[in-house]
């Protein structure tokens, strides 16, 4: 049993201590917005935050997150840079097929939380983990851009 | 505006109540459809129809309160499709695109055939073309019933009364009434069968650049895609398919996986092993825990290196002619300059990143899947054939797809699923690794290409050939579509260049590498052929010593008849009329000028052009591109400039062609 705190609430998880976080959020949490992509930390679908540090959830094991605080895509809304970014995937229509941006806003938040004013090469060095197959590059370094402009 | 639509509703009035669907008031609402097909005498009233008789659509829904739900007819997977679909509706129908609400359409085939392809099909670049007018006539017909009843209501000439926002307006009277107040009177009304649509230059929304209707749920998480389904009771399944395609399970033993907390069940397959969980980590550490001897099959020595071998020699021909006009072997002997080039594409895996999964319950009485799939008629079809069921008890639940490229016009993760779910008491998801995802696609096939132009003295080509040898997607996933041995898909973009090219050959050899499937791949054979074709391009006017675009120019600028010498079978239905050399051109320029063709590049700095045309659409591409001392090759900027027509939503092609360019 682990005590979890996810997105501010506590839970109580009957699971190993080793089980990936991923799954923990999916199949046992129901949080379906953080994305299975690879499995081995390749492609960043899986990205979420631990004390608002970017993490690949599919090669966290639980136990890492056990006593810290754990943010998904589902609550990054509630964070004032998380905000941020999201109204600026909405105004810029990042998305397509859309199935990496809860991985791409996840990351861009922790950078814009970290870094508020983020050079293309500090973005490049941040999201370049983070594959999107239908190629919108361009509009999520122009959206963190201006997330980043937002005050 | 208002007068167009008056006049509209005029040539309404006495329709017989004979090409419509189903009119029923299924929950409250409206349900309305309309036959693609149009029916003259003869044909039965609703009542007594048959659907085989009618062969109807139903894409609107509008419930007593107004709410307004589009049936989505083609799958959403990242190109903006239920965005684009959703405005054709909307346009006709006049409703705000912020009061819809959006749904994947069942599987039907009478209901939602692409008519471009002839089923129920996403795929070739089709969705706009193909539902250009019948979404529109949904909406419309769908309006004009509503006016109707609107003026019955009021007693008033329909005329006399316009639709605007999701109400109907009476403007001598200042009277109005919402959609939803209109339902009930509307769905006792007749369909029209004929329903004039709007003129484009009356259009307010079509050619807007209107948001895309998915982008809130894909950025708070909240968006469904297949491999998101959860439905109560439901168990986590993942596979080992056998790793040399053709082989078979020989043994397996599975109590080292039966041990792990929280896996349930082994499900033996012929071709694979399940191990099936509570949830997807015990179900990975399962499979990981079993101890698997396979039966390889008489593949298991086939290397890349034998693939390519046979492929050298099946190249050697004989081909089946796509095109041929003039004598190409004739020309040749009288060329000045003879260039020959072969070209190699690889297999690529699709790799989208929704990995390959497929929920499913199987009961004795009926079948449901969760899937997110391009064809899911095919998916209900083989839901049906697996279990025994009839068709009609195998629902198909369709949602969003995590990238599609054609990978998920392939059902055989389907098939999987619901033979492991046959052996399972109750729903089970099965989830492909990456690694089954990358091992067991179904290839863009490896393609073996041999060119060959003579050139004249002024470097433009007197003879042209293109032999292509690959294996044949069509004639494996769409047998009627490949007829005398040729392959439409596999010579697009080749059999028809926009350019003149006298004494033209260009022939298919059908090979087949042995073991392995192979299927569509994004812009299919296009994605190939134009690489391949705009490569030789580029080679010949270096051997001419002239300037790509230039030399392009001069090639557009002959007088050339792409029909000419070209085998019916090699277009298929969905490929798009003949290529206009002047919207090439112009293309062409456009590209040419907005890069600042011929001026003055930094240091180990250089530019590229492509020209294309697919489906119905001219594109240009100039690349400028550095090379570091080091030898890395950095993409700097890319032009591209597309002719697609009439555009839908402009802000929407705009990024699909940004994104395509930097798409893999």
């Amino acid at each position: 049993m682990v005590t979890l705190r996810v997105n501010g609430q506590e839970h109580q998880l009957d699971v190993p201590h080793d089980m990936p976080l991923l799954w923990v959020l999916r199949d046992i949490a129901g949080l379906t917005g953080t994305k299975f992509g690879c499995g081995v930390a390749l492609c960043g679908a899986c990205t979420v935050h631990l004390d608002g540090g970017a993490i690949r959830s599919c090669v966290t094991p639980v136990a890492v997150a056990v006593g810290r605080n754990v943010t998904t895509i589902e609550a990054i809304g509630e964070t004032p840079t998380g905000r941020k970014v999201q109204q600026a995937w909405l105004d810029l229509e990042v998305v397509q097929c859309g199935y990496c941006q809860s991985g791409q806003i996840m990351s861009a938040s922790a950078l814009l939380a970290s870094n508020s004013n983020p050079s293309d090469a500090d973005i490049d060095a941040a999201m370049s983990g983070n594959i999107c197959r239908c190629g919108t590059y361009q509009r999520i370094r122009a959206a963190i851009k201006q997330a980043a402009q937002t005050s | 505006m208002g007068l167009e639509r008056r006049l509209n509703v005029a040539k309404f009035p006495g329709v017989p109540r004979r090409t419509f669907l189903k009119v029923g008031a299924a929950g409250g609402g409206l349900l309305l459809g309309f036959s693609l097909s149009v029916r003259v005498s003869g044909a039965p009233t609703v009542g007594n129809a048959t659907q085989e008789e009618f062969v109807p659509n139903g894409f609107v829904r509008i419930d007593r309160e107004g709410r307004v739900t589009l049936v989505m007819p083609q799958v959403e997977m990242g190109q903006g499709t239920y965005t684009s679909m959703s405005m054709l509706i909307a346009e006709e129908l006049e409703v705000s695109l912020d009061r819809v609400t959006l749904e994947a359409a069942p599987p039907d085939d009478r209901l939602y055939a692409n008519s471009l392809i002839g089923a129920q099909v996403t795929g070739g670049s089709t969705s706009v073309r193909a539902m250009w007018k019948p979404l529109r006539h949904a909406g419309a017909a769908a309006r004009i019933m509503l006016i109707t009843a609107a003026a019955r209501r009021w007693h008033v000439d329909p005329m006399s009364c316009l639709a605007e926002s999701g109400e109907v307006i009476h403007p001598p009277t200042g009277r109005r009434l919402t959609y939803g107040a209109l339902v009930d009177l509307a769905a006792g009304l007749p369909v029209p069968a004929e329903v004039p649509l709007k003129d484009p230059k009356n259009f307010k929304l079509i050619g807007t650049p209107a948001k895309r209707l998915d982008t809130p749920e894909k950025v708070n998480g909240k968006a469904q895609f297949g491999i998101d389904v959860s439905v109560p009771g439901m168990k986590i399944a993942t596979v080992a398919a056998c790793p040399v395609f053709g082989g078979n399970l020989a043994r397996v033993d599975d109590s080292a996986a039966l041990a792990i907390k929280g896996v349930r069940q082994v499900v033996r397959l012929d071709d694979a092993v399940a191990v099936v969980a509570d949830h997807m980590w015990a179900a990975l550490q399962g499979v990981a825990a079993l101890d698997i001897d396979w039966d390889e099959g008489p593949h298991s020595k086939v290397s890349s290196a034998d693939i390519l071998r046979q492929m050298e020699i099946a190249s050697q021909g004989p081909g089946v002619v796509a095109r041929k006009e003039g004598d190409f072997t004739k020309a040749m002997v009288g060329a000045v300059h003879k260039v020959e080039a072969v070209y190699q594409a690889p297999f690529l895996a699709h790799a989208t990143m929704e990995p390959m999964n497929c929920t499913v319950h199987v009961r004795a009485d009926g079948c449901d899947v969760w899937v997110g799939n391009q064809i899911i008629t095919r998916a209900q079809a083989t839901a049906a054939e697996v279990t025994g069921l009839p068709l009609e008890k195998v629902q198909v639940h369709n949602h969003l797809l995590g990238g599609g490229f054609g990978r998920r016009l392939e059902v055989d993760g389907v098939t999987q699923a619901v033979r492991i779910a046959k052996q399972v008491d109750g729903p089970v998801k099965v989830v492909w690794t990456r690694e089954e995802d990358i091992q067991h696609d179904a290839y863009r096939p490896y393609y073996y290409d041999r060119l060959a132009a003579g050139l004249d003295e002024k470097g433009l080509p007197v003879a042209w050939s293109d032999r292509i040898t690959g294996s044949s997607v069509m004639a494996r996933w769409f047998p009627p579509g490949f007829k005398d041995g040729l392959d439409p898909d596999a010579v697009e973009g080749a059999a028809d260049p926009p350019y003149g090219l006298p004494n033209i050959l260009v022939d298919y050899v059908r090979h087949e590498q042995a073991g392995v499937t192979t299927g569509w791949w994004r812009g299919v054979g296009s994605t190939h052929n134009i690489f391949m074709v705009e490569s030789f391009i580029d080679e010949l006017a270096v051997a001419a010593k002239r300037d790509p675009v230039e030399y392009r120019r001069a090639l557009l600028g002959r007088a050339s008849d792409a029909e000419a010498g070209l085998n019916p079978a090699a277009t298929a239905a969905w490929s798009g009329p003949r290529p206009e050399p002047a919207r090439v051109k112009a293309v062409l320029d456009l590209a040419a000028e907005k890069a600042g063709w011929g001026t003055p590049l930094a240091e180990r700095h250089g530019r590229g052009v492509a020209v294309q045309y697919a489906f119905g659409t001219y594109l240009a591409q100039i690349a400028e591109v550095g090379v570091s001392k080091d030898g890395e090759v950095r993409v700097e900027r890319v032009v591209c400039a597309v002719d697609c027509g009439m555009i839908v939503n402009p802000t929407r092609s705009r990024r699909k062609s940004r994104a395509g360019s930097f798409s893999a």
